[in-house]
């Protein structure tokens, strides 16, 4: 048995100890929003935060993510729901796969960086790919959280 | 007879798949391949599009397209609403499951505004015609004295009623004659023509929206497939000890291979409890291949040989004047060949589907583009009929072509049914790039001439490039009438042209990909344009223009006409846009390319810079004309994405062969522009009244030949072949 915390709630489950954290998401817990894309660390759809870092759970064994506080599209924290809220003012989505990886790596970047500079976004944001190329309102949705914030 | 009815009484309605009850009415489309088959007495009527209002006044319509990015669900019912007076935030969207009553539900070729934004007009004046009347019988007042406001009938004394108030006797109703039916004028328009919220934006933001990837069933096994690396290899013989070892494997078994376009490539399915060990335990499997003739494909020898092709005479595809002549009293002639590669698809969601075998019915749930071929193909293979077979459309991580060919549904359904059981087949990131439907390869020669005044005289354009014909009728080698049209239909006002095609027999599955054969068309046309502007001393954007010549309908032997005079407008506002002939920063350079696509007419120009002999796109200036726009957002969404779409396979994009298997397999080697790499994109739509035409594709041809055009003025140097990451440029 492998125990998970996942946007604060506990799952016992049954799994080899070297299963992807992202399969144990989306096959065993059920947790559908975390993405598959490639498997290999490249294109962050399944990213999720461990510990307040963002990481590729497809390449995170669930033997370590084991006792320790995983985020996911689904979950709450301030930074994602704020820039949820973007993401539908600025008419982010296009066929939307891709946007919870998205999501997670800006609210990664939000948690650390109040004031994200256009280098600090590309950093932030260079692992997730879009194959529709949203990328630009991606950026705007971002600022304008960081804005919306200042002035609150 | 019109082609819109009140079906609210009608017993067929809970087959569409709508509740009872409410004011429902229904169209009858009509479908693109019988256009000519009226519907005019109620036997025939088979209604396509529903849409339907509830005494609470929620507003259901049923989407018959799929929803991939495209903006469907959201645009379609937009129209309804808005010519109904319908308050946007009580619209709902069903999504139909794949059936003919749906009419043609393809979601390719950039169609779905193009066809259904009349009907659904007409329905919503009706329905709002009919509230209208149902709100004066109430009153008993004339129906002149009312009007329709944002989900209410108004009368002029004042009083108000809601939508849904009025549905007990709006359904009673007939529906009102065409004739005289009223149509909002432009001007009123709210939500048309508007930038509107996709309907959808919260689900894809919060992770509820279910994918394909994301259905879940009781009991459901997950499978993934080993197959043959050369296309159409068989499995000769496997060994699957290694691979039921794997905790969570619980089957090993075979997926025969169906020949048949959309069949099943045939292989090795692992069936197991969750993904992961599906995955692993492919990897564990011992198989021995029979790989087949296509193990001869090699794509780089593949080149030479369509390329001496093209360096050679061919088959004739137009013949204006003559050419010969006209190269023979040039002042200067200029010649250049081009050579673009295989094209993989990579929407961000794999290929996978669900599929359940009972007995002789079935039912799918997978993401598609082409919900009624799916429908088809597993009738077909389970040899029942239609309607023992329900296909029900997810949302699309992407589609782009790829998921208009179910052979991946076809693999589900074979493994449900040899397992007894509800599977989902998930195909990896590493399947979808060595056993996809490629984008053609190509090989291009284009020669033109002249005079001394730098006036082209003659055009002639070759090509070589396996067929999309092929994958249904294999054998063919020579481009179909559909590939050759867009060289054939070039808008340049040239006496002498002639296209030419070259033999280019296909060894892998050919596809459609976003935009087809504009790609390679619309790359080399626009590189060549822009080489012969400088042959002839001329500023790239006055002798394009003067090169299209005047304002004209071209003969494009098609119902909708070709007009130069819009392909002119879009390119003379691109260069507004950018400020073409501004001075630009030390190593900067603008370049430009024009297209028309889908009866769209694109043109962008890109600011580059070259630092480092490293090229870097700074601004796409994207101006389309694609008729009346429904949806301003998802226009200008879709030329954002287009762009990105174009600098990724500009860059980076390229499929390769060695002994018969595609070389690349995740995107650390078929690489994505990524957050780092990206332009400022502004979009312009022009404003127009003409009829809506297609969106999704026309952005992407003109992108590659506009880089490549810029690149050339900063260094002097052209490129001719792509992507450009095989010149280190990025
Ligand atoms: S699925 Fe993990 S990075 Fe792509
Ligand atoms: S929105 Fe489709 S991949 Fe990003």
């Amino acid at each position: 048995m492998i125990t998970l915390r996942i946007n604060g709630k506990k799952h016992d489950i049954d799994v080899e100890p070297d299963m992807p954290l992202l399969w144990a998401i989306r096959d065993v817990v059920g947790l559908t929003g975390t993405k598959y894309g490639c498997g290999k660390g490249l294109c962050g759809s399944c990213k999720v935060l461990l510990d307040n870092s963002p990481v590729q759970s497809c390449l995170i064994p669930v033997s370590i993510a084991e006792e320790k506080n995983i985020l996911t599209i689904e979950g709450e924290s301030e930074n994602l729901q704020l820039l949820q809220e973007s993401w539908i003012e600025e008419n982010v989505p296009q066929c939307g796969f891709c946007q919870p990886g998205q999501l997670i790596a800006a609210t990664a970047l939000l948690d650390k960086n109040e004031n994200p500079t256009d280098d600090d976004i590309n950093e932030a944001m260079i692992g997730n790919i879009c194959r529709c190329g949203t990328y630009q309102r991606i950026k705007k949705a971002i600022n304008r959280t960081v804005e919306l914030k200042k002035q609150s | 007879m019109s082609n819109i009815k009140n079906i609210s009484r009608r017993s067929f309605v809970k087959s569409v798949g709508l509740a009872s009850g409410g004011l429902i009415l229904a169209c009858n489309t009509p479908v693109f391949s019988d256009k000519d088959k009226k519907p005019e007495n109620l036997v025939d009527f088979n209604p396509n599009l529903f849409v339907q209002l509830n005494s609470d006044g929620s507003l259901i319509l049923i989407a018959s397209r799929s929803e991939m990015g495209n903006g469907v669900r959201t645009s379609l019912p937009s129209v309804i609403a808005d010519e109904m007076d319908a308050d946007w935030s009580r619209v709902s969207v069903q999504q139909a499951v794949g059936d003919k009553k749906y009419g043609d539900q393809n979601t390719d070729g950039s169609r779905s505004i193009r066809y259904l934004y009349e009907p659904m007009r007409k329905m919503g004046a009706m329905a709002r015609v009919m509230l209208i009347t149902a709100a004066a019988q109430k009153w008993q007042v004339p129906e002149t004295e009312c009007s329709a406001e944002n989900h209410f009938i108004l009368h002029t004394s004042g009083k108000k009623i809601a939508f849904g108030d009025l549905v007990e006797i709006a359904k009673t109703l007939e529906i009102p004659s065409e004739e005289n039916l009223k149509y909002k004028s432009p001007k009123d328009f709210k939500y048309i023509g508007k930038y509107l919220k996709g309907i959808d934006a919260k689900e894809y933001g919060n992770g509820s929206a279910i994918f394909g990837l994301d259905k879940r069933l009781p009991n459901m096994k997950f499978v993934a497939i080993a197959r043959c690396p050369v296309t159409f290899g068989t499995v000769k013989s496997f060994d699957k000890t290694e691979a039921l070892k794997i905790s969570g494997v619980v089957d090993v078994i075979e997926i025969p291979r169906i020949e048949k376009p959309f069949g099943a490539l045939g292989g090795i399915a692992v069936i197991a409890t969750n993904t992961w060990a599906a995955f692993k335990g492919k990897e564990a499997l011992k198989i021995e291949w029979d790989f087949g003739d296509n193990q001869v494909y090699d794509s780089d020898q593949y080149m030479n040989q369509i390329t001496e092709n093209v360096h050679k005479q061919g088959k004739i595809g137009k013949d204006l004047g003559n050419v010969n002549n006209a190269f023979k009293n040039a002042a200067k002639t200029i010649e250049s060949t081009f050579q673009l590669p295989h094209l993989a698809h990579t929407p961000m969601e794999v290929p996978n589907a669900v599929a359940w075998v009972q007995g002789d019915s079935c039912e799918v749930w997978a993401p598609t583009q082409a919900p009624q071929s799916t429908r088809k193909e597993v009738t077909d293979y389970l040899e029942t009929t239609e309607d023992k077979v329900t296909i029900n459309v997810t949302f699309l991580g992407g589609g782009f072509g790829r998921k208009s060919k179910p052979d991946y549904v076809v693999e589900a359904v074979i493994a449900s049914k040899t397992i007894n059981a509800p599977v989902q087949v998930v195909w990896t990131r590493e399947d979808d790039i060595k056993h996809g439907y490629y984008h053609t390869v190509s090989a291009q020669y284009l020669k033109a001439s002249l005079d001394k005044n730098g006036n082209v005289t003659g055009w002639l354009h070759r090509f070589a490039l396996p067929s999309i014909t092929s994958t249904f009728m294999p054998g063919v080698d020579y481009a179909a009438g559909f590939e050759i049209s867009s060289a054939a239909n070039v808008p340049f006002d040239i006496k002498n042209l002639k296209v030419e095609i070259g033999q280019a027999p296909a060894h892998v599955r050919i596809g459609w990909l976003r935009s087809v054969i504009n790609i390679p068309h619309g790359f080399s046309i626009n590189v060549f344009a822009d080489e012969l502007a400088y042959a002839a001393n001329k500023d790239p954007l006055e002798f394009r223009l003067n090169l299209i010549g005047n304002d004209r309908i071209e003969d494009t032997k098609d119902p909708i006409k070709y007009n130069t005079a819009r392909l002119k407008n879009v390119l003379k506002i691109a260069a507004k846009n950018a400020d073409w002939g501004k001075e630009l920063p030390e190593g900067h350079a603008f370049g430009l390319a024009v297209h028309y696509s889908f009866y769209s007419y694109v043109a962008s120009i890109v600011e580059v810079s070259m630092k480092n002999n490293k090229v870097k796109v700074h601004n796409i200036y994207t101006v389309i004309d694609c008729g009346i726009v429904v949806n301003k957002n998802t226009v200008t969404a879709q030329m954002e994405g287009a762009a990105i779409f174009g600098m990724s396979l500009a860059y980076y994009g390229k499929i390769t062969a060695k002994n018969g298997a595609i070389e690349q397999g995740n995107y650390n080697d078929y690489k994505m522009i990524r957050m780092n790499e990206i332009p400022k994109v502004h979009v312009e739509i022009v404003e127009s009244t003409e009829n809506p035409t297609g969106v999704g594709e026309p952005g992407v041809p003109v992108i590659a030949p506009a880089i490549v055009n810029a690149i050339y003025k900063i260094t002097g140097k052209r490129y001719y072949n792509l992507p450009l990451s095989d010149y280190d440029l990025v």
